[in-house]
């Protein structure tokens, strides 16, 4: 409040130095260079002519002052302490589910050949786990769920931008998308099955019908939720139709994108193992046909073990997908994280 | 009252073609000249001229008189500022000029300007940093990256942010986003910056700053503004003419220029007299609503 003096001389005085700042930037096309340049002269005028200046800087001070002070400082603890923080809990969570596990088998409703202990389990755990066999299998099964998941990314993203692109389109398959989100994955497998035999591309047909309706949904939940805000300002910017979608829809739509892709691999992963139990393949073991057969041979503990590296894979999967989603968000500025 | 409006909707469609749509016309293609041909790009002529504008959102008896009869022009390197209570059509106006929304009847021609605005958000896109969204108006006009990168850091010098071009928008305080969003508005390089409440949502400090980096702008590249806002104080403090719009519908009520000599404080006495006056005549047009 104090600058009224100094403010009003400022503008005159700016006005001078700065027509010579950015009077460069106008003409654009031709004064790329000449743009660089003038930049590095307007800084270098900024500290040498301070001494006839002392307006325009009092100005720019109290605009980076005030810019200073909004800016928060931020403290964040060291990796170790953020990993150690995000770990004990985990292994809580872990050690809760070991004792109840524990405690059911002591409990005694049914014989441990039926329903194996942890004591029990770990040491076939181990054992499987040392074997090159039961790598294959897991092998086997992650590269379904790779390609199959690919497949769906792919197929979700063309559905999903033409749905929520075409109107038409969207009345037509809009709530079809959705319809067929909520179908059961195993009802398909006997269609599947007619159309493909026992064969991988008939589990890949399934896994693909789950993941990639939630996919195509996350895009097109992603496009409804664009900011209207966001899209005026692409407009006035004059950004049109394509331009705009990929400009400003697409990235705007991230977020949700995101969080389809997290829900299909869910899907994609169930149907999966759905899949691998109901259709076996000679000579390819995989980890549902591990299940199958640990069923089979009444081996509880084999059982327990394959499901323990089911469950395990699915939660590291999800956390790849949580550490790109926090990622995201963090750039966004949606997530303070203070932990 | 309503069928002469209908009528000059139809007349309009028909005389009109797409003239009135495209505010903000795609960069390097000149806009569709208007019926008395000055669809030229030149300093003759008002830089934005609403003639006759009117917009009714909805239909019929439930229509919502947003816009009526308004005629207004803003003259080249004139700084206009809109004024009125809440509900007078303000945005919407500004929007029409945009091209973001069609008038219902009237016509609205800029001479081919290329017109740039501001909103009262910040509008910038969260996955970009602070200079990439201010290179998105350079992009759009396929300017080289390393030329964008360029012209963008200048620009974000002009707005005292030389180095904040790495940081995401949601690093910087309200105050600075505005001026990032400024700096797209003139990366722009639009003859025309339209700016619907830009510091509203800003404390009065960093407002008065942003007045005068407004006002040393709009003198350095000889802008037209058109500039909506409902502090009557900061109509005064900015304006060459301050336009009091009336609410529901928005018609113009009166036309005040102010020849007070710049730069204008504020808090001063003489801002503080005109607006008063401005402000009388204010609250006479709400006052009409209070029944």
């Amino acid at each position: 409040m104090a600058a009224d003096t100094e403010v009003t001389t400022g503008v005159d005085d700016t006005g001078h130095t700065a027509i010579g700042a950015d009077g460069a930037a106008p003409p654009g096309d031709t004064a790329v260079t000449a743009d660089g340049e003038v930049t590095g002269t307007t800084s270098g005028a900024a500290v040498t002519g301070g001494a006839d200046r002392a307006p325009a800087d009092a100005h720019a001070r109290q605009l980076a002052g005030l810019d200073a002070l909004e800016l928060g400082g931020e403290s964040s603890g060291g990796p170790a302490a953020r990993v150690w923080g995000r770990l004990w809990p985990m292994a809580l969570a872990v050690a809760i589910v070991l004792a109840v596990w524990q405690c059911v088998v002591w409990a005694g409703f049914w014989p441990e050949y039926v329903f194996a202990g942890p004591a029990d389990v770990a040491p076939v755990l181990l054992d499987r786990l040392t074997t090159g066999e039961y790598w294959e299998a897991i092998g086997v099964t992650m590269r379904r769920a790779v390609t199959g998941f690919a497949v769906s990314v792919v197929a979700g993203l063309v559905v999903g931008a033409l749905v929520s692109r075409v109107r038409v389109l969207r009345a037509a398959f809009g709530s079809l998308i959705t319809g067929l989100q909520t179908m059961p994955s195993i009802a398909w497998f006997p269609l599947a099955i007619l159309l493909f035999g026992l064969t991988e591309s008939a589990i890949t047909f399934v896994v693909i019908l789950g993941a990639a309706p939630s996919i195509a949904n996350g895009l097109i939940t992603g496009v409804d939720y664009t900011p209207p805000i966001l899209l005026r300002a692409g407009h006035v910017l004059g950004f049109r139709r394509l331009q705009l979608y990929r400009h400003v829809i697409l990235p705007a739509s991230l977020p949700s994108f995101l969080a389809g892709l997290k829900q299909g691999w869910a899907f994609a992963w169930r149907s999966l193992m759905a899949g691998e139990l109901v259709v076996i393949i000679a000579h390819q073991s995989s980890l549902g046909e591990r299940l199958f057969f640990d069923r089979e041979l009444a081996d509880s503990a084999g059982l327990l073990s394959t499901m323990i590296v089911i469950l395990v894979i699915g939660i590291a999967v999800d956390l790849l997908f949580e550490a790109a989603d926090t990622s995201l968000r963090r750039r966004w500025g949606l997530a303070r994280t203070s932990a | 009252m309503r069928t002469p409006l209908r009528e000059r909707a139809r007349n309009s469609r028909h005389g009109q073609g797409t003239e009135g749509a495209p505010g903000a016309s795609a960069p390097g293609t000149a806009r569709p000249g208007d019926a008395e041909g000055t669809g030229a790009v030149g300093d003759a002529g008002p830089a934005v001229r609403l003639d006759g504008v009117s917009k009714v959102y909805g239909q019929g008896r439930k229509g919502l008189h947003a816009l009526d009869d308004v005629t207004l022009s803003v003259a080249p390197g004139e700084f206009v500022c809109l004024l009125g209570a809440s509900g007078c059509g303000k945005s919407t106006l500004l929007s029409l000029v945009a091209g973001l929304d069609t008038p219902t009847a009237g016509r609205i021609g800029t001479g081919g300007r290329k017109i740039a605005m501001m909103f009262q958000e910040p509008a910038l896109f969260p996955w970009l940093t602070v200079s990439a969204n201010v290179e998105m108006a350079l992009r759009v006009q396929g300017v080289a990256s390393r030329e964008r990168r360029e012209r963008a850091a200048a620009l974000l010098e002009t707005v005292h942010l030389g180095g904040f071009g790495g940081k995401r928008p949601h690093e910087l305080s309200g105050g600075m986003r505005q001026r990032v969003s400024l700096a797209r508005a003139l990366a722009q390089d639009a003859d025309v910056l339209l700016m619907d409440e830009p510091f509203g949502a800003l404390d009065a400090m960093t407002r008065d700053l942003l007045h005068d980096e407004l006002e040393r702008i709009w003198r350095e590249r000889r802008l037209s503004v058109l500039f909506v806002t409902h502090n009557v104080r900061e109509a005064v403090r900015l304006g060459d003419r301050v336009v009091l719009l009336s609410s529901r519908p928005g018609r113009v009520v009166e036309d005040f220029p102010i020849t007070l000599e710049r730069p204008r404080r504020t808090d001063s006495a003489e801002v503080a007299e005109i607006a008063g006056a401005v402000t009388g005549r204010l609250r006479e047009e709400v006052m009409r609503h209070g029944r």
